[in-house]
């Protein structure tokens, strides 16, 4: 095979990885935060994505131009989820916090197959079949807007952490509870606006993944895993690590689909997974606790 | 003093007749799950498909077959059916699981199940529970090659189905006047497209094919993003695409091949997906040019007149298929065999089905007989193409309506 196919390839793996990094970022905010893992992750997704194929086949509405709009309604979504269900669940013992997670993951799934049955949807924007050719380089379209738009909405984000001060709250939040709690912060209100926002980046990565892919009830549960793998790649809680994660994820997934067999593209990104935990157990951006 | 009886036959004591009244009772309560029916009443046949997951679209599609098939029974004269639905959730452990539920809930015989790997497993169940099943998709040779006395396939084995798309092939390339010198292979990995896949090896070299297989790609039928396997198949430079695929991966390597700009010489299907509605309308131009060598009909047949009419009336729009074609065909097995038995009896059924002989039917072929594996070895493939949203079928000659046309127009020249 010549370079230009292991070049298109990767370049591929890379965009969709990134847009991978963007849903996972969501999970990592939430825990680097609220020390809650999200098993409904994957699910909050596919709401986003129905709500853009519904935005779509009604009023004709691109994915990405409401890729705002749809981050906002699944900002609130996540912000009124944590205030009033998951809140009452930070200080109970993990395995409560899992039930409940997964049993909205449940329940998501089969809101979602009542109201939108069991067929695979997918939006047909005019662009949908469009690619960039340079030189030997074939690049598609969709995923090449859905790559930018991913860095853009993770820039967002890390300047909103880094220079607001709700952000700077968030993160003290996040060192310090005691000293959050101390300095007068308001912790319940700061960790649903961190859901909220873990909530808009997933509804965000729903908005590019569904130019992507189709979306059914049935595949939340499948994102959910990836974001897993991705953020425990990268390293649970770190936001850079989610991308890190995110793109190699997607790039092992393509090289080891055209080196090896695509039946076996999954097997490698577990592989990956298996080594960081035996290896590097934080993650490749992730710190080291003291046990 | 007491009597006692020498005779062997055993009197009836008061004792044993509360207790032959409550066994009564009892039967009497679970009759509806073991009694014979008599005929008039209608055989209630358990439909299992896949209408949810991966699978739902071909699933749902099946359906349409069952939608129409009691008014084309009742036009024939044939005993109508209770239906009872089943959704195996494109999944083996619960097309197991639902099987067994049809039987508890009295079904008297089962129809499904359009996958290999489910169809395997209702037919384990329905073996053991001894209740006929009719298979009607499912390609996987092993599951007649068990010696299962209450399961039936009116469908052709993969090596049936590949010998019959060979042959079709060589009459296309005859006909257009040219022929791919190399293909690139992509199948599912599922048992059905590793069936072929192991069929293809086997039965190829026997038919001297002017073209060679220079690469092989399995995928898994659930992919979400088929753009690797695009990517190596481009590469490989083969004049044709050789496929074994599903609906949804169908219309992704579809898509990819546009996005990624290469158009082989033709598509060659070897399974469902290509010529399916849905694959029709959600592509639309982009659809037009595959070839699919499957299990089709014969469109010159009068019952495929006449259901081509009953679907069009149920269903408008939509274009007839194989989905439809030997899910109706299944159902009228069963009423066909229903009729002969006289009763609803499962032994009786499987008996009838053994001795079925319908020669008016849909599919290619003479007819609809079994041989004593229970598998109808003379049905035959068909060759279609997909032109501006219909299906016209190419090869054989006796069952064409219509001449192919090659090469596969490119994708970046239409309008």
């Amino acid at each position: 095979m010549s370079a230009d196919v292991y070049l298109n390839v990767a370049v591929g793996g890379i965009l969709t990885g990134l847009v991978y990094g963007l849903m996972a970022l969501g999970l990592s905010v939430i825990f680097g935060v609220v020390r809650v893992v999200n098993f409904a992750h994957g699910e909050m997704m596919t709401i986003a994505m129905y709500i853009a194929v519904t935005l779509f086949t009604a009023f004709h509405l691109d994915p990405l131009i409401m890729l705002v709009p749809i981050a906002a309604v699944m900002f609130a979504f996540g912000y009124v989820l944590q205030k009033r269900l998951i809140n009452p669940f930070i200080t109970r013992p993990e395995y409560s916090q899992f039930l409940l997670l997964v049993a909205v993951a449940i329940i998501v799934v089969n809101l979602l197959l009542i109201a939108f049955g069991p067929d695979a949807q997918n939006v047909q924007t005019s662009y949908g079949y469009d690619s960039f050719q340079i030189g030997p380089l074939i690049v598609d379209a969709t995923k090449l807007y859905a790559g930018v738009a991913a860095i853009v909405v993770a820039a967002a984000l890390f300047g909103f952490f880094q220079y607001t001060r709700p952000g700077t709250a968030i993160r003290a939040c996040a060192d310090n509870y005691t000293g959050a709690l101390v300095v007068g912060l308001d912790v319940k209100h700061l960790y649903a606006l961190t859901f909220g926002l873990g909530a808009a980046c997933v509804g965000a990565a729903g908005c590019m993944l569904l130019l992507i892919f189709d979306v059914t009830p049935a595949v939340g549960p499948a994102y959910t895993l990836l974001a897993f793998v991705i953020v425990i790649t990268g390293g649970l809680g770190s936001m850079p690590g989610a991308l890190i994660g995110g793109v190699l994820i997607g790039l092992t997934e393509a090289m080891a689909g055209l080196l090896f067999s695509p039946s076996a593209k999954s097997m490698f990104a577990f592989g990956i997974l298996v080594l960081v935990l035996l290896f590097r157990p934080q993650g490749i951006m992730g710190k080291r606790t003291a046990s | 003093m007491k009597r006692k009886s020498h005779s062997k036959t055993a009197r009836v004591s008061r004792r044993t007749f509360t207790a032959g009244l409550g066994a009564t009772g009892f039967l009497a309560g679970t009759a509806p799950f073991n009694i014979v029916r008599a005929q008039g009443a209608a055989l209630k046949v358990g439909m299992l498909l896949p209408r949810s997951g991966f699978e739902a679209g071909i699933g749902q599609d099946c359906q349409r077959g069952v939608d129409i098939t009691a008014g084309v029974l009742k036009e024939l004269g044939l005993p109508p059916l209770q239906i009872i639905n089943a959704d195996t959730e494109s999944s083996v452990d619960t097309a197991r699981a639902r099987a067994e539920k049809l039987i508890s809930e009295g079904a008297q015989l089962l129809v499904g199940a359009f996958d290999s790997g489910q169809s395997t497993a209702i037919a384990q169940v329905a073996e053991q529970n001894g209740i006929p099943f009719v298979i009607n998709i499912a390609a996987a040779p092993p599951i007649t090659e068990q010696g299962y006395k209450f399961v039936f396939r009116n469908f052709p084995t993969a090596g049936m189905i590949l010998r019959d798309a060979f042959i079709d092939q060589k009459e296309v390339f005859a006909a257009v006047g040219a022929a791919p010198k190399t293909a690139v292979f992509m199948h599912v990995n599922d048992t059905f497209g590793t069936a072929m896949k192991g069929g293809i090896g086997a039965v190829m070299p026997k038919f001297d094919m002017p073209y060679k297989i220079v690469e092989t790609i399995a995928y898994d039928p659930a992919a979400r993003d088929l753009s690797v396997e695009i990517s190596k198949a481009k590469a490989t430079g083969a004049d044709a695409l050789l496929c074994v695929s599903r609906l949804n991966d169908a219309i992704l390597l579809t898509r990819e091949m546009v996005k990624q700009r290469w158009t082989p010489m033709a598509i060659m299907s070897m399974g469902p997906g290509w010529y399916e509605d849905q694959y029709l309308k959600t592509l639309n131009k982009l659809s037009d040019g595959p070839l699919s060598f499957a299990p089709w009909y014969d469109p010159n047949k009068k019952l495929s007149k006449q259901l081509e009419a009953a679907l069009a009336k149920a269903h408008p729009g939509v274009n007839m298929n194989v989905n439809h074609v030997y899910t109706f065909e299944a159902l009228l097995i069963a009423s066909d065999a229903y009729k002969r038995a006289g009763s609803g009896d499962p032994k009786a059924l499987a008996d009838a089905i053994r001795k079925t002989d319908i020669k008016d039917n849909v599919s290619i072929g003479p007819g609809i007989q079994f041989d004593a594996k229970g598998q109808n070895d003379k049905i035959k493939g068909g060759g279609i193409q997909n032109r501006g949203g219909k299906l016209v079928t190419v090869a054989p000659k006796e069952a064409a309506n219509g001449n192919a046309e090659w090469p596969l127009k490119p994708y970046d020249k239409r309008a």
